[in-house]
């Protein structure tokens, strides 16, 4: 009897607090993005489900773009990070725990402050471009803060190493006999590559795909910090509503949305790829 | 150093250079590709520091302007007035004690939680994993949102107590998962063989599982510590009135941000990386 009650009472603790504290909210956050009303008379519960229309025809760009930033912002972790978690794994030799340091260096700075130090770095008089103003080699006006690129560049910067771990990982896993026989058998580099190493290394780019590109979709700092009025995205929108504005309801009626569209991604990724390279990716 | 839209070359040209072709040219071509790749991981390494060696730096300017953006000459005296914004220190403490206090929690309850994952099979076990992985990986503006139209809705005024209690909700599932592991991997007949020589369940649990698991309850303590202190999203959401060093630099952001943060920063990041250094030899010396 004893062992049978044990593993409950081992988990209530931390699970009422997980269930209470992220599930039911989302219940609650439900019953917001349905009510009326506003923060000085109060809100009530009308089930206007128009207000899920009204937000999303009003912000259509900011959900469009933000996909858009989220997609670019994957695309190129993954450019950046695979070669170098190729060479990490493959070329890293003894030093390989000192890479992987190197790549968390990041981490231990706060994210706000890696963005404002970018801010730093790429500030109009800042100490990039004022010497390349001084000796003429870009324009007096030319900036790169309040740009696409200064915001999508945050954004890679920001989510690299979520994208170098996972694949370090599935590249390391990768034995490196079954590659030598490969070139026994009088295989090219590109062959063993594309038909051997890629392919083992795929869950890994999966499960970077799945850390990156839904806290990027959903991020405000960089686009708060980097971007111009013209790089708001849906996150922007949420947390202006939600903490300026205090329009509960078109706030709680923004982020469901953006929820809804991130599961059904997720599930199309999964359903494309095959639910077990997911969920196994995700596992780790 | 490069921007952050200038990597050192599009990785097509790093895999046309690497591929050999079968001969005598084969040795030669490879080694041009591993240099290659040498210095594409490399690039990549000093744009991921650019902005740290940047903040480091500039906690040493002498900047006379609010916003502490062009070099003016290389100063300690920052130093000396790490004090001079009174709401910059209480964001610090706050911070600090919000992420002590969290780490605690959370490391109580996490505990707990891995080693029940770890050690038995019990219904509802499929469940809790699905949530434990629905607060991984589920976005921080979703959390924050659906935590703040919780409180609204039930009239609890947000503060320092929220924080804290959002912290915990985003970081037990990193140390259940940390503490599992180790359960996992962890030897069963030593403990049976305590239980042999008659010790009670108590006594096996603190004096022979416990020491075992202690590896995976300290990086899932220090993982918490890191997540709390580093958090700006669900923290701005459940914050109410109540500041923290993040949310500070954030409001500084528009007016400019004083050489104070950067010193901060850099402190945070010094200890941050002792830390793991040291716990990096150490773990090597284990095994």
């Amino acid at each position: 009897m004893r062992r049978k009650i044990a593993p409950y009472l081992l988990i209530l603790p931390g699970g009422l607090w997980l269930v209470i504290f992220l599930v039911v909210p989302l219940v609650f956050m439900a019953s917001v993005s349905t009510q009326e009303g506003d923060v000085v008379n109060g809100f009530v519960q009308t089930f206007r489900l128009a207000n899920f229309a009204d937000a999303l025809l009003q912000y259509k760009t900011q959900f469009l773009r933000s996909a858009g930033y989220g997609l670019a912002g994957t695309l190129l972790t993954i450019a950046l990070a695979y070669p170098v978690a190729y060479w990490i794994a493959f070329k890293g030799g003894a030093r390989k725990s000192t890479y992987l340091l190197l790549v968390l260096l990041p981490f231990f700075v706060s994210f706000v402050l890696r963005t404002v130090s970018w801010k730093f770095l790429l500030a109009d008089d800042g100490i990039l471009l004022q010497p390349l103003k001084d000796i003429g080699l870009v324009p007096a006006d030319f900036h790169v803060l309040q740009t696409t690129v200064a915001v999508v560049g945050g954004l890679t910067y920001n989510y690299l190493p979520f994208m170098i771990l996972p694949i370090y990982v599935a590249l390391e896993r990768v034995d490196p006999r079954v590659v030598e026989a490969s070139y026994d058998l009088y295989s090219t580099w590109r062959d063993s590559f594309t038909k051997i190493v890629l392919p083992l290394s795929l869950p890994g780019v999966f499960a970077g795909v799945l850390m990156t590109f839904v806290p990027m979709t959903s991020d405000y700092v960089n686009a708060s910090i980097l971007g111009g009025p013209a790089n708001t995205m849906i996150g922007n929108i949420i947390q202006t509503e939600y903490l300026v504005n205090n329009d509960y309801p078109a706030g709680a009626a923004l982020s469901f949305t953006l929820m809804a569209a991130m599961l059904i991604g997720i599930f199309v990724y999964a359903k494309a790829l095959g639910t077990e390279n997911v969920l196994e990716a995700a596992a780790r | 150093m490069s921007g952050p839209l200038s990597p050192a070359l599009p990785p097509q040209a790093v895999a046309d250079e690497v591929t050999p072709s079968v001969g005598p040219l084969r040795r030669r071509r490879v080694r041009w590709g591993d240099r290659l790749l040498f210095g594409y991981t490399w690039v990549v390494l000093l744009w991921l520091f650019a902005p740290i060696a940047v903040m480091i730096a500039f906690g040493f300017n002498d900047t006379k302007s609010k916003s502490n953006v062009s070099w003016q000459g290389f100063t300690f005296k920052w130093w000396g007035r790490l004090g001079d914004y009174p709401d910059l220190t209480t964001a610090v403490t706050n911070s600090l004690s919000i992420a002590l206090l969290a780490t605690l929690v959370t490391t109580v309850l996490g505990t707990l939680m891995g080693i029940a994952l770890g050690r038995y099979r019990f219904r509802g076990q499929a469940a809790t994993n699905l949530v434990m992985f629905a607060a991984i990986s589920s976005p921080e503006l979703v959390m924050g949102a659906s935590l703040l139209s919780l409180f609204i809705s039930l009239g609890v005024q947000t503060g320092y107590m929220t924080i804290v209690l959002a912290h915990v909700l985003f970081s037990v599932s990193f140390v259940a998962v940390t503490v599992r592991a180790r359960v996992v991997g962890l030897d069963g007949s030593i403990e049976e063989a305590a239980r042999d020589l008659g010790a009670s369940t108590w006594i096996t649990f603190w004096r022979v599982t416990f020491p075992m698991i202690l590896p995976g309850v300290v990086s899932g303590a220090l993982l918490a510590f890191a997540l709390s202190i580093d958090d700006f999203v669900i923290t701005q959401f459940t914050s109410g009135a109540t500041i923290t060093f993040p949310l500070w630099i954030y409001g500084a952001v528009r007016i400019g941000v004083p050489p104070q943060v950067n010193i901060l920063g850099t402190l945070i990041f010094a200890v941050g990386v002792a830390i793991a250094v040291v716990n990096t030899v150490t773990s090597r010396r284990r095994t």
